[in-house]
């Protein structure tokens, strides 16, 4: 009985369930409490989009009618492989970085504040989920500010205040994205007269026969690259990171930035359909160019960081740029090496950042003098830290060098091979950044705290190694990964999210 | 034992052997007895799979599948037979060596130094039997890794800077030019499995072709071929056993290995007689050849003259397997071996005057052939064999790469090996004579008599010196083995 409904309501439980649970985690108040209930639930929310994922192996897209209103009139749902990807990246991320959350979180924020930290945080889990999850423009622009008003709540949490400064400066940023979506929306709906994205895409007009239509995808655009922290419109991101709670900026960094990538392709290739964007706007080109300044200036900026985090942050702004490059490549093959990277990224930064959150826990600080000879005193988190770096770099055996393989091998088959040589340019750049962390860590005779620094407790220790340890199985064992990355993406390419 | 469990096994094995090590790393005489019991295993092991090697039979081993189409797969040909021999033999030598050595010098941090030592020759292991080139290039990069904590074993600032240029210009070479060659192989043929004859013939443009065989041969930057060989001397900040076995052997070897694996079964031969990239490369080849040896006059620091001298060498198997007539790849295959065991006596040489004396310098060397007769004289064989003069191994390869060169009229080449082979009198053989014949007042400052390494470091360096002399005498088995080759021989 209970089996039946839930299985039935499936896609809307994905989203109401951390909704549901974000007050009750009020009521409890209690540090420890309000952790074990926001535990589980992420357990809960991580478990039903494994679900979805492998019912739709043999579903082709699950729709759902929200409150059994039909759609147009009705907000409906619609999950299709791509928001079957995500979904799984999104509750999957924020329910490893839980357990890693209560020594990290006890450490860095107030414990009277602990409650609201937990709901903040299924709150956000909430809004990045509904966005995927649903299949209505507008009800997508709710569930993005409920993630984007929860994150900047999350981000200014901490003790440290240059947190608050940043978290504003996410919060105009952020609106600002929102607002152009949101105006991106409006237009549709003015031409279409409709919000749900399947009616929009089928009552568009011819392309290029419609200026308004013009303007609304500007806008969607401008809003989607505020959101996924593309070249140049990134500058909220290093700051935002750099100064968050350490389980804030691992959750975050692996979450929020794939989500926005999910908008864009939502909106490319299930509302204005591919021939629009690429045909009739030059977006492949724009994207292209944007995602090529990313992988180089992003990277050499994090070359020349002080803070680890900071670093790690431009890091994330130049690996954007894969996946970016990805989607401009504008074939199935392109598309799907966007969505393997997106996949591998959001393991390798989410356990990078778990890495350094671990550090800063014992040493109180992430600059990079600090950290010098921490390798002996906290020799488990460093041997994570360098795997997720030569990941990042793309070495064989991990994640990373799998999406390098198939973003060249994309860029080649599509005729573009000057960007598959880019790719493996820039990613030199990360030698550059990693090592200056690696040979600090290692050969640097330790500074007094590094010296006094024991090993982060196991809670902490075990989420990051699990994060890192998948970034060496997928990077081993990629069938699933790139299988499942071109369905989604052939999906894509025939208008089904 | 089939022949899939035998390449398991060598794969497996030093892995297992650098877990041993780690744990037993607090008992120094056990330690090093894990390192002497797996490196037997192992020469065992890969011994096994010569009797079938040699029937014509190729053990194979699929391992699992990456992605689709890229699967970890495993295959012993002839040359892979070859270059797993060396690799592991030369390893069971190595290690009698650096137990003298290492104590002899107290070294610290030795676990990490064998263990890393033993993960380098799993993957080394896993060049040499890796049967495609996405497999291949995965050890590559596991190699280049897992000797950079032994370049940087002092951990001195002038050894994280070698360090720095080890890995920067290893990992540009790999992953800015290989990857994409790699990539583009696997795009035009739809494959990267290593065939007889080739898969990459007819597949595209000749332009696109020598594009990909240029990212090929300049990608694959451990055969240090100009000018990315500078990683090469700047690794020697490593400890002598690692400059021996790794820059010597193992890892440069791993380099001109791959380059031959490119050439015969990527490319096939005939394929890269066509292309202009490959006449192109063979005059880079042979500019190196000259090059290196050149600068290696200069050096007088004796392990850096070694450097460029192996940047040299390893060029003569660039020059063959670019050539690529039967002969020529004949004779750079030959190389792989004769050189091997040349260039390791004359690091161990090199490594043992430092450990007895502290001498690293050639111009402070004189007469040191009264305290040092053992070490001097394997260092005169091992030079023997390096220029390429009869009774020594070396002159085999020689002399098949320069029949090569005259089959293709590649006078320009032949020319290039002369004049090396020259040059290599030039800075090989003073150092011994210097030893031996000295003024009194030179011979006086190394004291009366005899004043050698450790036993055991002398008695590897001599054995493999005698090996470099046996190599002379019965080059047969490896020249049959490498005729198993379609193509290859005359």
């Amino acid at each position: 009985m209970i089996a039946q409904f839930v299985s039935q309501h499936l896609p809307a439980l994905q989203v109401v369930v951390p909704l549901i649970a974000a007050p009750v985690c009020v009521l409890l108040r209690r540090p420890t409490l309000s952790w074990l209930f926001a535990l589980i639930v992420t357990w809960i929310c991580f478990a039903m989009s494994i679900a979805l994922l492998i019912r739709l192996e043999s579903a082709g897209t699950i729709v759902y009618e929200m409150g059994g209103w039909p759609a147009p009139w009705g907000i409906e749902y619609r999950i299709g492989m791509t928001s079957a990807i995500v979904l799984v990246i999104v509750s999957g991320i924020g329910s490893v970085v839980m357990p890693y959350a209560k020594a990290s979180v006890a450490a860095e924020i107030d414990p009277a504040r602990h409650y609201l930290f937990y709901t903040c945080y299924l709150l956000c889990l909430c809004g990045l989920l509904g966005v995927v999850a649903t299949g209505d423009a507008f009800n997508l622009f709710v569930f993005l500010e409920i993630s984007s008003l929860s994150s900047y709540v999350l981000i200014g949490l901490g003790r440290d205040r240059r947190a608050l400064t940043a978290a504003f400066q996410y919060l105009v940023m952020g609106t600002i994205g929102a607002t152009s979506i949101v105006i991106g929306i409006g237009l549709l709906y003015l031409v279409t007269g409709s919000l749900n994205m399947a009616d929009i895409a089928a009552r568009l007009p011819e392309p290029g026969t419609n200026r308004t239509v013009l303007v609304a995808f500007a806008f969607l655009g401008l809003g989607a690259a505020l959101k996924l922290a593309l070249f140049p419109l990134h500058v909220w991101l290093p700051a935002a990171y750099t100064h968050a709670p350490s389980a804030v900026t691992a959750f975050l960094a692996a979450t929020a930035t794939k989500v926005g990538v999910y908008i864009l392709l939502r909106f490319i290739f299930t509302v204005f359909g591919a021939t629009f964007a690429f045909t009739t706007m030059p977006l492949d080109a724009m994207l292209l160019a944007l995602a090529v300044a990313a992988m180089f200036v992003a990277s050499a900026i994090a070359i020349f960081q002080n803070n680890v985090k900071r670093m790690l942050a431009y890091s994330s702004v130049a690996q954007i740029g894969y996946m970016v490059l990805g989607i401009g490549i504008a074939t199935q093959a392109g598309v799907a090496a966007g969505l393997i990277h997106l996949f591998n990224h959001a393991l390798m930064k989410g356990g990078l950042f778990m890495a350094i959150g671990c550090v800063f826990l014992r040493t109180g600080s992430v600059r990079l003098e600090s950290m010098s000879g921490i390798a002996r005193t906290m020799p488990w988190t460093m041997a994570a830290f360098v795997l997720g770096g030569l990941s990042l770099i793309g070495v064989p055996l991990t994640v990373g060098f799998i999406s390098k393989l198939y973003l060249i091998r994309a860029s080649f088959e599509a005729g573009l091979w000057p960007f598959g040589v880019l790719v493996v340019l820039s990613s030199l750049l990360a030698v550059a950044y990693i090592w200056r962390v690696v040979e600090t860590a290692y050969f640097r005779e330790p500074t007094a705290e590094a010296a006094r620094a024991t090993e982060a407790p196991l809670s902490m220790l075990l989420p990051t190694w699990v994060l890192i340890g998948a970034c060496v199985y997928f990077g081993i064992d990629a069938e699933l990964t790139v299988d499942t990355a071109f369905r989604a993406a052939a999906a894509l390419m025939q208008a089904n999210p | 034992m089939s022949g899939g469990t035998a390449i398991a096994l060598a794969l497996f094995l030093p892995l297992a052997g650098a877990f041993g090590i780690v744990l037993v790393g607090r008992w120094p005489n056990l330690r090093e007895g894990v390192t002497l019991v797996t490196a037997v295993a192992l020469f065992l092991i890969v011994g096994s799979l010569y009797g079938p090697v040699t029937e014509g039979v190729r053990p194979a081993l699929a391992l699992l599948s990456v992605a689709p189409g890229l699967p970890l797969v495993f295959e012993v040909e002839p040359l892979g037979m070859l270059f797993g021999l060396i690799a592991s033999f030369l390893w069971i030598v190595n290690s009698v060596y650096s137990i003298g050595y290492m104590r002899a010098k107290q070294e610290h941090n030795q676990t990490r130094f064998y263990a890393c030592f033993a993960i380098a020759i799993s993957s080394a292991l896993g060049v040499a039997f890796a049967g495609n080139m996405f497999t291949l290039f995965i050890f590559y990069e596991v190699l280049t890794l897992s000797t950079y904590p032994l370049v940087t074993h002092a951990g001195t600032p002038a050894a994280l800077k070698g360090g720095r240029t080890y890995l920067g210009i290893l990992l540009f070479t790999s992953i800015g030019l290989q990857l994409v060659a790699l990539v583009g192989t696997w795009a035009v043929a739809g494959t990267t499995d290593f065939a007889d004859g080739g898969i990459l013939a007819g597949t595209a443009s000749d332009l696109v072709l020598s594009a990909l065989l240029l990212l090929y041969v300049f990608g694959i930057g451990k055969a240090a071929l100009m000018p990315f060989h500078r990683w090469l001397p700047a690794a020697m900040v490593a400890p002598t056993p690692v400059s021996a076995l790794l820059h010597a052997v193992a890892v440069v070897k791993a380099g001109v290995f791959t380059v031959l694996k490119v050439a015969l079964y990527v490319f096939g031969l005939d394929l890269v007689r066509t292309l202009a990239a490959g006449e192109f490369l063979t005059y880079v080849a042979a500019a190196t050849i000259l090059l290196a040896s050149l600068i290696a006059m200069r050096q007088d620091n004796l392990k850096r003259r070694l450097a460029y001298s192996t940047v040299s060498q390893l060029s003569y198997i660039v020059v063959g397997a670019m050539m690529a007539n039967g002969v020529a790849v004949m004779g750079a295959g030959l190389h792989l071996l004769m050189h091997a065991f040349g260039k390791i006596t004359l690091f161990f040489c090199a490594g043992a005057i430092d450990a007895a004396h502290k001498t690293k310098e050639i111009s402070k060397m004189r007469g040191i052939g009264r305290a040092m007769p053992f070490t001097m004289a394997a260092f005169f064989v091992a030079s023997m064999s390096i220029i390429g003069l009869p009774l020594a191994g070396g002159m085999w390869s020689k002399w098949y790469l320069g029949l090569g060169s005259l089959e293709s009229h590649h006078y320009v080449v032949l020319a290039a090996l002369l004049i090396s082979s020259l040059l290599n009198i030039a800075y090989l053989l003073p150092i011994p004579v210097r030893a031996f014949f000295a003024s009194d007042e030179e011979r006086a400052v190394w004291g009366p008599g005899i004043k050698e390494a450790p036993w055991l470091c002398v008695g590897a360096l001599g054995f493999t010196a005698l090996a470099s002399v046996a190599l002379f005498f019965f080059p047969g088995p490896f020249y049959r083995l490498l005729s198993l080759i379609p193509g290859l021989g005359s």
